[in-house]
């Protein structure tokens, strides 16, 4: 083969790593662009809130809702389930969460907001969704802190906004059908 | 299927192997595009067997002949093995067949690489149907597989699954760079790009289109497999990430599919017209820039089958009008094919019943692409039987048609023989019948409501599920005609001229038929 | 001003296509079209589908009439010499340029349309609707209802061994309220797999995907009932998992709201009262056939390697603590998840009572049922 024959063997090579490459690139891409575009509607935790505590603005709803993912059998629910707050203020609640299991578990919160496009002015000093794991011993109950400013800058049509937290297993397998040991476990128990 | 049996003059010596070791490790692109495509009619008709199983099913309200689980499964199976089994192989057997000889190049330029890419199929075929013996049944999650069912909720079979398509896609990867090389280094000598048949420059734009998709889809499903297996979670929101971010991997490797499979068919459809108008094809140049403008644009679309995911208001209107702007390439090709039929001198043998069908039943499957790219009319048509209407019209009376087509033009090249006309016909008209009867209602259901992915539907949906499943056991039953006419035509029939058909221009037709099993092995003089 | 010029020519021209082509005309088209629904967002799809419909009626029988004039008029035989035409840049032009045009005009409207649908800011009403293999879960934020929402219809309708009911599969146990001219907002989550909510008759669909909530919203003048179904590949029982809307006016829904939070308190009186095993066993037929038959069967077979059997199960048979553990709690690793937020007390009861009453378990294993008081018990702290 010639020389033109191999250069482009060579490049075409390049081409087939380089979007292989490209495809995983596409994790953290995917992430910085919601970050900047403020879309997916997951608020994370903002490092400028404070900024954000101004002078009281005009008053607004807000609703907290949760979920428990495939039948978590944690009692998680908001403390407060409807509020009325001002913009501009800092605004503080929980959510209350138990362990009603005789295992030691670990947890892990999802929030969303909607409508989507009041994600960039929700700031949040301090959420439980932040954190990596929730561990709870057996019976053990806790009051899970928020923290949060909505910023004055606040869409003047929006006047309601839905926080939604859904709590996970993280000691989920990340497969449930698969031939693990639980499935022996389960076989012989019945 | 060349030079075997009746090669009277030259290269006797340069003659193939005998028996099964011959197809084993052949390298001459002749006897690959032979393998390739009859792999291809060979998945074509069990992917087809699995579809009568999803018609019967649907045939009457309640469930008769097997139960949801397994039912999934056949959808899945059906879906992947039509699109990575039968019409990619199929074109990439075409491909095989015609590029080196459109080229005046004597064979591809990776030969024994070529082998290796044939023969990793059925291999990545048997493990993949062979997960229908599992525990647990084949996979079951749809041919798009999406997060968290193919995950988190999958049967263990997805990991074979997901072995299998790693092959099939490093099958494809090795065929493109084959095709890039053999198109841009072998040409002979005075065969400018713009003087490159249709199917050539069809080919060598997929080829790209391969190099720059299959590995994004080997990174989705490393993905899942590391999700699954290495407790990572990209997909799995209980770990931090997206189920939704699956769907924006997969489709930006599956829209560009979707177009590989169909430039192809538009290569194929401009020579058959072209020959049988016997009229230069209209807008070679245009033709040219319209591939490649909607194999660019094919990148910058693939959110629209995800109109429903819930992305904001600024994604959703620059995907619905990128998804729209499409259509001017794609017009300006339908235009072309008309115009060049326009004043022309045309005559009906099989080839060109199947390409002038192509035209018009591809187009209305076009339409109904263009309403689905309408985001708020695709509220009431997504997952909806009105989407599976329009991906069987660009897709059976589309590629499948355009494939059939290209059989019954080049077989006479090259086998020698002429195929039964009347047979052929016969099975043009069965198969039109067929399609039309099996999809067109498609699209009335799902505008009335059925969704997608079903086993069972409410009664208002029972009359036309039940003549869309008549029309599907008819086109099933056509497909065997169609295998009856070719292997007929394999072993005998009315000695075909090297020319073929008048009208035909190309390289390939100035050499014998059946061709010598190395052709061009001196460069021919191209000019015109 | 853009906006409201082009929406009112976007009204002319769909007014004179209705009229033209009037939906009285086509209304035996009602299995074959789209419906025009009963929200005025309904219909402005139902009009932006007819009008890129008939647009693209025009464009084929244009384009097709050239080609099937050809087909007939430039045979060999009748045209035994071709022209021999073969560019021409000005006509691609045209054909490029005209097309696009086209696209534009269509693309104003539908624009338009979907930013209207977009307004997300709030509701008078906030439902958040949870997909679930294989149902779906209701919960009424302000008014504090909530409940799942199952399919109906009989197995045996399903295979074929009694005739199907006029609402084959898109009937279902409780049914969403809502009250007519006020805005209805969605939230749509799953709690397993993707599900997609889908109300053809409000043009609504979004996906429900587990842990990030969608949001849509209506209102609707009209009262009705009006069916939907669930429209993302969720597993094996996709197809059997409805939607039921049923708008009414606004005095008939708070009668709703009041009975259904009476509901709640005689539910709460339901737990304290002393049943016997056969009350359990009846209320535990019906928890079951609900919840348990997917996966475990009528006849508690199971499906082997996948979905244990209940019928003659260690645990179901001799391990009452166990068993209540497992429904409770739901088991790692498997798909059999907690019941625990999905049952009240007493239905929770009842369907273990009822798997170790069935299929001749009774006889067979310890026979012990399970009494309300004990699954609140199960919830009492621990250590």
């Amino acid at each position: 083969m010639n020389e033109g024959g191999k250069k482009t063997i060579r490049l075409l090579c390049f081409a087939v790593l380089g979007m292989f490459t490209f495809s995983w690139a596409l994790v953290p891409l995917y992430n910085v662009f919601c970050d900047i575009t403020g879309l997916n509607g997951k608020v994370t935790q903002s490092t400028n809130a404070e900024s954000s505590i101004t002078a009281e603005g005009r008053e607004i709803g807000l609703q907290f809702i949760s979920h428990n993912n495939a039948g978590m059998p944690w009692a998680f629910k908001p403390s407060k389930k409807v509020s009325k707050i001002k913009t501009g203020t800092l605004y503080e609640t929980t959510f209350y969460a138990k362990n009603t299991t005789n295992k030691m578990m670990t947890a892990r919160a999802v929030n969303s907001v909607a409508p989507s496009n009041a994600k960039n002015y929700i700031k949040k000093i301090e959420c439980f969704c932040f954190a990596e794991g929730i561990e709870l011993m057996p019976g053990e109950e806790i009051l899970l802190p928020i923290k949060m400013v909505v910023d004055n800058e606040l869409p003047k049509n929006i006047k309601n906004i839905v926080l939604s937290y859904t709590i996970f297993d993280s000691n989920t397998e990340h497969s449930i059908t698969m031939d693990h040991d639980s499935d022996h476990e389960m076989e012989s128990s019945i | 299927m060349s030079a075997v049996i009746e090669s009277h003059d030259h290269e006797h010596h340069h003659g193939p192997a005998k028996g099964i070791t011959r197809w084993l490790y052949t390298t001459n692109h002749k006897d690959i595009g032979t393998l390739y495509l009859w792999f291809s009619f060979t998945m074509f008709l069990i992917g087809g067997a699995m579809a009568m199983v999803i018609r019967a099913e649907l045939f009457q309200p309640g469930m008769q002949i097997v139960e949801p689980e397994f039912y999934n499964q056949m959808l899945t199976l059906h879906g992947l093995i039509m699109v990575f089994g039968a019409v990619m192989p199929a074109f990439v057997g075409l491909a095989n067949w015609l590029v080196p000889m459109m080229v005046g190049a004597p064979d591809m330029a990776l030969p024994r690489m070529n082998n290796l890419s044939f023969w990793i199929l059925p291999i990545a075929f048997t493990v993949l149907l062979s997960s229908l013996f599992m525990e647990g049944g084949a996979p079951n999650f749809g041919w798009t597989f999406y997060a968290p069912l193919s995950t988190t909720y999958a049967p263990p079979s997805v990991t074979f699954f997901i072995f299998s398509v790693h092959i099939m896609g490093a099958s494809s990867i090795m065929g493109s760079i084959n095709v890039i090389v053999t198109i841009m280094n072998m040409r002979a000598p005075g065969m400018t790009l713009m003087k490159m048949p249709l199917f050539v420059w069809s080919w060598l734009i997929t080829a790209y289109l391969l190099i720059a998709v299959m590995p994004v889809l080997a990174g989705a499903v490393t993905m899942m497999l590391m999700d699954i297996h290495f407790g990572t979670s990209f997909f799995n929101a209980a770990g931090g990430g997206d189920p939704v971010l699956f769907q924006h991997i997969f489709w930006f490797f599956g829209h560009p599919e979707v177009y590989i499979m169909i430039l192809p068919a538009f290569g194929i459809t401009s020579h058959i017209i072209e020959t049988f108008s016997r009229k230069q094809l209209f807008g070679h140049t245009s033709m040219v820039w319209a591939m490649t403008s909607i194999a660019i644009l094919s990148f910058v679309v693939w959110a629209h089958h995800m109109f429903t995911v819930g992305m904001p208001l600024a994604a959703e209107l620059f995907f619905m009008w990128a998804t729209m702007l499409i259509a001017v390439p794609t017009g300006v090709k339908v235009f072309n094919w008309v115009a060049t039929m326009f004043k022309g001198s045309i005559s009906y043998e099989t080839p060109m019943l199947f390409s002038i069908a192509f035209v018009v039943l591809f187009t209305i499957g076009g339409f109904s692409g263009l309403m689905l790219a309408i985001t708020p009319a695709d509220f009431q048509y997504h997952d909806t039987y009105f989407v599976v209407a329009h991906f069987h019209y660009v897709l059976v009376p589309g590629s499948i048609f355009a494939i059939m087509a290209a059989v019954y033009f080049w077989i006479p090249k090259w086998t020698g023989n002429m195929y039964d006309e009347r047979l052929g016909k016969l099975h043009f008209w069965l198969s039109f019948i067929g399609v039309n009867v099996t999809f067109f209602p498609q699209h009335w259901i799902g505008l009335a409501g059925m969704p997608r992915r079903v086993p069972d539907y409410a009664l208002q949906f029972a009359d036309w599920n039940m003549v869309s499943t008549v029309g599907a056991f008819l086109f099933g039953a056509s497909q065997i005609l169609f295998l009856f006419i070719v292997i007929k035509t394999v072993m005998g029939g009315k000695k075909a001229t090297p020319e073929v058909w008048e009208g035909a221009r190309g390289l390939e037709w100035t050499v014998e038929s059946p061709p010598p099993y190395h052709t061009f092995t001196t460069p021919p003089k191209v000019s015109q | 001003m853009f906006k409201k010029a082009t929406t009112s020519f976007n009204c002319k021209v769909s007014s004179l296509l209705i009229t033209l082509f009037s939906s009285q005309t086509f209304a035996a088209w009602d299995d074959v079209n789209m419906t025009e629904g009963v929200t005025a967002i309904s219909k402005g799809v139902f009009e932006l589908h007819m009008l890129i419909f008939w647009i693209c009626v025009v464009i084929g029988v244009i384009v097709f009439g050239v080609m099937f004039y050809s087909m007939f008029a430039y045979t060999k035989k009748k045209n035994p010499n071709p022209s021999t035409f073969h560019e021409n840049t000005k006509v691609e032009l045209a054909w490029t340029i005209v097309p696009f045009l086209i696209l534009v005009f269509m693309a104003i409207p539908a624009s338009n349309t979907l930013t209207t649908i977009y307004d997300d800011s709030e509701g008078d009403i906030n439902i958040q609707v949870v997909g679930y293999q294989w149902k779906w879960q209701y919960k009424y934020l302000e008014d504090e209802i909530d409940f799942f929402s199952n399919l109906t219809t009989d197995l045996d309708e399903i295979y074929n061994k009694t005739p199907k009911g006029e609402h084959y599969l898109e009937e279902v146990d409780e049914v969403v309220v809502i009250p007519t001219g006020k805005k209805i907002r969605f939230l749509i989550t799953a709690n397993d797999v993707i599900h997609s909510w889908w109300m053809p008759d409000f043009a609504i669909k979004q996906d429900a995907i587990p842990g990030f909530i969608n949001t849509a919203w209506t209102i609707v003048d009209k009262p009705g009932t009006y069916r939907g179904k669930c429209t993302e590949l969720c597993g094996k029982n996709h197809a059997f998992m409805p939607i039921v809307v049923k708008v009414v006016p606004q005095d008939e829904y708070d009668a709703w709201v009041r009975n259904k939070k009476e509901e709640a308190f005689k539910m709460a009186e339901l737990t304290e009262k002393n049943w016997t095993a056969e009350e359990l066993t009846q209320r535990g037929e019906g928890v079951y056939q609900k919840n348990c038959v997917a996966c475990h069967r009528v006849n508690g077979q199971g499906l082997t390697g996948i979905f244990p059997a209940l019928a003659g199960s260690d645990i179901v048979l001799n391990n009452k603590a166990k068993h209540i553990e497992i429904l409770m709690e739901g088991v790692q690793g498997a798909a059999m998840q907690s019941f625990s937020n999905q049952l009240s007390e007493v239905d929770m009861a009842s369907v273990i009572t009822y798997t170790r009453q069935a299929w001749g378990n009774a006889q067979d294993g310890d026979g012990q049922i399970v009494v309300p008081k004990d699954i609140v018990e199960y919830k009492e702290p621990k250590a």
